[in-house]
C-alpha cells in the first residue's frame, strides 16, 4: 500500500494538475527562475522619481503629512543638542535608549553631558528610544529599519517617542531603490534578507472605535526625524 | 467558524432593524469611500496600478507550485519551518503541536483572517492556553465573543459607547468611576493592559498580507504596532496565512503595497509594513528563537483552473464591502460566516459550500461598485452571476422562484408571445390600476407592497411606446 499523501503533496498536486493544462512546463520554470534571479521592476510612480534634493524635500512633505516631525540639522555633531532639546521641549526625561549602531555609537553624545545614553535593544519602561534608518523613502516619506546586531525591533515599537536619525544621503525616490539598497548591503555583509524589515510611515494610530482616527496605539506616539546633513547634491543615482 | 450563512435572510432583517447597527454603518459607508478617492485622486497612475497588480497576481498563480515551493525553500534556509494544512483542522493542530513543543501558556495574536476561518481562538483555549488578540477592533470583539464584521475593521459595528460597557464589564479591576466617554480613554485602557500580554506572550500568532517567495518573508501591515510587537517579543512566532498569499519578489510586493492601503483606508501606506524572515540569527539582538509558516489550503487549490480562479487574486483590502450598498444596509455579521460583502458573496460558497452560502451571491444588486474599486480587479458581480448559475443547476433556490424565472425564461425566447403577454399584462394592470394609478397590494407581489404602493403601468408596454416615438420622428 503506497504511504498516504502528507497535506503538501495533495495541496502541491491539485495545484499541478489545474496549471499544468495551461502552461508549458519548460517556458514556466524559465520564467519563474529569471523572475526571481533578476526582479524586474513594475510601473512605478513618477511622484519619487525626482533629483535627490527634491527627494529630500518630498521625504520630508510626506512623513509630515502622517504626522511625523522632522528636524533638519548640518551636521551628526548637532545630533545630541536636537535629542536634549526635543526632550526638553516635551518635557521627557533626559535619558535615551539608542541602537547600537555604528553611525550612532559615533555620534558625540557628550557634546550634551545631562543626556543620559545607554545602548542596547529597548526595555519595556523606556520612554524614548532612538534608532538609524537604512534609508528614507520619498514617495510615502517612509523609514526602513532592519533588525540585526545593530538594531532590534522593538526599539521602534515599545517607547512612547520614538527619535530616529536619517542622514539626508540616504534618502531615496521609490521603494523599489530601497530594496537594491538593502541587497546590496547584506551582500556584502554576507547575509541573506534580515530577519524583521519594517517600513516606518508616521507614529502608530487606530481608528478602530467609531472609525475615530487617534496616535498612539501600541506603537510610539510621536516619530522625530533627525535629518542630518545637506541633501546630497550630485549624488550617484542608486537605481539602474 | 461555524457558518451561519444559509440564515442570510432572518440576520440581514434583524440587522436592519437595529438601530445601533444603523448608526455605525452610516457613519462607516462614507468614511472610508470618501478617503480612497482622495488617495486615488493624488495618485496620477492608480488605475496603471490596478492592471499591474492585476497582471502581478495572475501570473504568481499561474505559476503557485513553482512560488509556494520557492517560498518554501527560502524559508527553511532561513532557519524557518513551513507546515501546510489542506483543512482548518490541520492548521489548528499543526499550531496546537508548535505550542505544546514550546511549552507556552499565553499566546498574543495579531489580526488574522485565516485564523478566523479555521477557528484558531477556541481550539487553543479548549487546550489550556490564554489568547490575547492585540489588535484593538480585535481585542474589543473578542471580550464580547464576537465574529469580526469587516475584514479590515473588526469592531465597526459598535459605538464607543457599547466599547466602554464591554471594558467595564471585562476590567474589574480597575476604578469603577474612572472615565470611558472618549474613544482615547478606551485605547488608552486597552494599550496598558495589552502592553503586559505582550511583554509576557510565549508564542506570537499572525496573519500575512503576502508572503515572498524571492526572500522566503510573510509580510504584514498594521497601523496600531500590534502585530510587530506581537512577533518580535515571544520566543516563538507562528504566521497563519493560505496558499494564495505568494507573490514572486519584493518589487511584487511593492507594487500590491501601492494599492492595498489606498484601497482599503485611503492611506498611502499603513504605518507599519513589516516583512519577517526566519527566526532571530546569531548576532541578532533580539526576536523569536522559532519561526513557522502554516500554510492553509482549505478550498483555495480547488478553485484554480476555473472561472473562480480570479477570486484568489484577492489582496483582503476591504474596499468591495466599503462600497456595497447591501453591506451598508446589513453589515458584516449578516453574512454569517469569514468574509462577508462581495468579496465573501464570491469565495464563502467555495470554502463552506454553495447550499450554505447560497445566499450571498444572491444579496446583490449587481450595481458594480465592488469592481470598480477592487485594485486587483475581480469581476466580482460576474462571479456572483456565476455562483447563481451554479445554485440553479444545482436546484438548490426554492422551487416558486425557479418556476417563476423558467416561466419567464419561455417567454423570453419567443418575441412574439413575449409581446403578446406583455400587453395584455399590462393592459389589465393599467385598467386595474385605475384612477389611482397604483396598487396597495398586488398577489406574488407581496415583497413589495409591503413597504410601499406599486405604480399601476400604463397601459401600453415599453415596446409600444418605443417603436410609436421612432416613428414619430422626421
Amino acid at each position: 500500500m503506497p504511504a498516504p499523501d502528507t497535506p503538501r503533496d495533495t495541496i502541491l498536486g491539485t495545484i499541478r494538475r489545474a496549471v499544468a493544462t495551461v502552461r508549458d512546463e519548460t517556458a514556466a520554470r524559465a520564467a519563474v527562475e529569471q523572475r526571481l534571479a533578476a526582479p524586474p521592476r513594475n510601473l512605478i510612480p513618477a511622484r519619487g522619481q525626482v533629483p535627490p534634493p527634491q527627494q529630500v524635500e518630498l521625504f520630508q512633505r510626506m512623513a509630515t503629512l502622517v504626522a511625523a516631525t522632522v528636524e533638519p540639522v548640518a551636521e551628526p555633531g548637532r545630533v545630541p543638542h536636537a535629542v536634549a532639546d526635543y526632550l526638553s521641549a516635551h518635557n521627557l526625561p533626559a535619558r535615551v535608549r539608542v541602537a547600537p549602531d555604528a553611525a550612532l555609537q559615533a555620534i558625540p553624545w557628550d557634546r550634551r553631558p545631562t543626556l543620559e545614553v545607554g545602548f542596547g535593544p529597548a526595555r519595556a519602561d523606556d520612554p524614548v528610544c532612538v534608532t538609524a534608518a537604512l534609508a528614507g523613502v520619498a514617495e510615502t516619506g517612509s523609514l526602513l529599519l532592519a533588525s540585526g546586531a545593530d538594531h532590534a525591533a522593538p526599539l521602534a515599537f515599545l517607547p512612547h517617542t520614538h527619535l530616529v536619525v536619517l542622514s539626508a544621503a540616504d534618502i531615496v525616490g521609490v521603494y523599489e531603490e530601497a530594496w537594491d539598497r538593502l541587497r546590496r548591503r547584506q551582500a556584502d555583509r554576507g547575509l541573506g534578507m534580515p530577519r524583521a524589515v519594517t517600513l516606518v510611515t508616521g507614529p502608530s494610530r487606530t481608528a478602530d472605535i467609531e472609525q475615530t482616527s487617534l496616535l498612539h496605539a501600541h506603537g510610539p506616539g510621536r516619530l522625530h526625524i533627525i535629518l542630518v546633513g545637506p541633501p546630497a547634491h550630485g549624488a550617484e543615482p542608486l537605481h539602474g | 467558524m461555524i457558518p451561519a450563512s444559509h440564515a442570510f435572510k432572518e440576520r440581514a432583517r434583524a440587522a436592519m432593524a437595529d438601530p445601533d447597527l444603523t448608526r455605525a454603518l452610516t457613519k462607516f459607508k462614507t468614511g472610508f469611500p470618501l478617503k480612497r478617492a482622495q488617495a486615488v485622486a493624488a495618485l496620477p497612475e492608480f488605475e496603471a496600478l490596478r492592471d499591474e497588480g492585476k497582471r502581478i497576481k495572475d501570473h504568481a498563480l499561474a505559476h503557485l507550485d513553482l512560488y509556494l515551493e520557492r517560498f518554501e525553500a527560502k524559508v527553511t534556509a532561513a532557519g524557518g519551518q513551513v507546515h501546510w494544512a489542506r483543512t482548518p483542522a490541520e492548521a489548528r493542530a499543526a499550531i496546537l503541536s508548535i505550542c505544546r513543543a514550546a511549552g507556552a501558556r499565553m499566546v498574543t495574536k495579531g489580526k488574522s483572517m485565516v485564523s478566523e476561518e479555521v477557528g484558531l481562538n477556541a481550539a487553543l483555549e479548549e487546550a489550556g492556553l490564554e489568547v490575547v488578540e492585540t489588535d484593538l477592533g480585535e481585542y474589543i470583539i473578542q471580550i464580547r465573543k464576537e465574529a469580526p464584521s469587516h475584514i479590515i475593521a473588526p469592531a465597526l459595528h459598535l459605538s464607543k459607547e457599547q466599547v466602554a460597557e464591554d471594558f467595564r464589564r471585562v476590567h474589574t479591576h480597575l476604578d469603577p468611576a474612572r472615565s470611558l466617554s472618549e474613544p482615547s480613554d478606551l485605547l488608552t485602557e486597552a494599550r496598558v493592559l495589552l502592553r503586559e500580554k505582550f511583554l509576557a506572550a510565549d508564542v506570537g500568532i499572525t496573519g500575512a498580507n503576502f508572503l515572498i517567495a524571492e526572500t522566503g518573508s510573510t509580510v504584514i501591515v498594521t497601523n496600531e504596532g500590534n502585530g510587530d510587537l506581537t512577533q518580535s517579543l515571544p520566543r516563538v512566532h507562528v504566521v497563519l496565512t493560505s496558499i494564495e498569499k505568494v507573490v514572486p519578489t519584493l518589487e511584487d510586493a511593492s507594487t500590491l503595497l501601492r494599492l492595498l492601503a489606498r484601497s482599503a483606508t485611503g492611506q498611502e501606506l499603513s504605518t507599519y509594513t513589516t516583512f519577517s524572515t526566519g527566526p532571530r540569527r546569531p548576532d541578532d539582538l533580539d526576536g523569536p528563537e522559532q519561526f513557522h509558516v502554516v500554510l492553509l489550503d482549505n478550498g483555495r487549490s480547488a478553485l484554480l483552473g476555473t472561472e473562480m480562479q480570479e477570486a484568489l487574486r484577492c489582496i483582503r483590502c476591504g474596499a468591495c464591502m466599503n462600497h456595497c450598498p447591501v453591506y451598508h444596509a446589513v453589515g458584516g455579521h449578516a453574512y454569517g460566516w469569514v468574509y462577508p460583502g462581495p468579496i465573501g458573496a464570491v469565495i464563502d460558497p467555495a470554502l463552506i459550500g454553495l447550499e450554505e452560502a447560497r445566499h450571498l451571491p444572491n444579496a446583490s444588486t449587481f450595481c458594480g461598485r465592488c469592481e470598480s474599486v477592487c485594485p486587483v480587479r475581480i469581476p466580482l458581480p460576474r462571479l456572483m452571476r456565476l455562483w447563481r448559475e451554479k445554485e440553479a443547476a444545482a436546484r438548490l433556490s426554492p422551487g416558486p422562484q425557479r418556476w417563476g424565472l423558467g416561466l419567464w425564461a419561455f417567454l423570453a425566447r419567443r418575441p412574439g408571445l413575449y409581446r403578446l403577454t406583455t400587453r395584455l399584462g399590462m393592459g389589465l394592470l393599467g385598467t386595474m390600476g385605475g384612477r389611482r394609478g397604483r396598487f396597495r397590494y398586488l398577489p406574488l407581489a407581496g415583497g413589495w407592497t409591503g413597504a410601499r404602493d406599486f405604480p399601476a403601468p400604463t397601459g401600453r408596454t415599453f415596446q409600444d411606446l418605443y417603436r410609436e416615438s421612432q416613428r414619430a420622428r422626421p
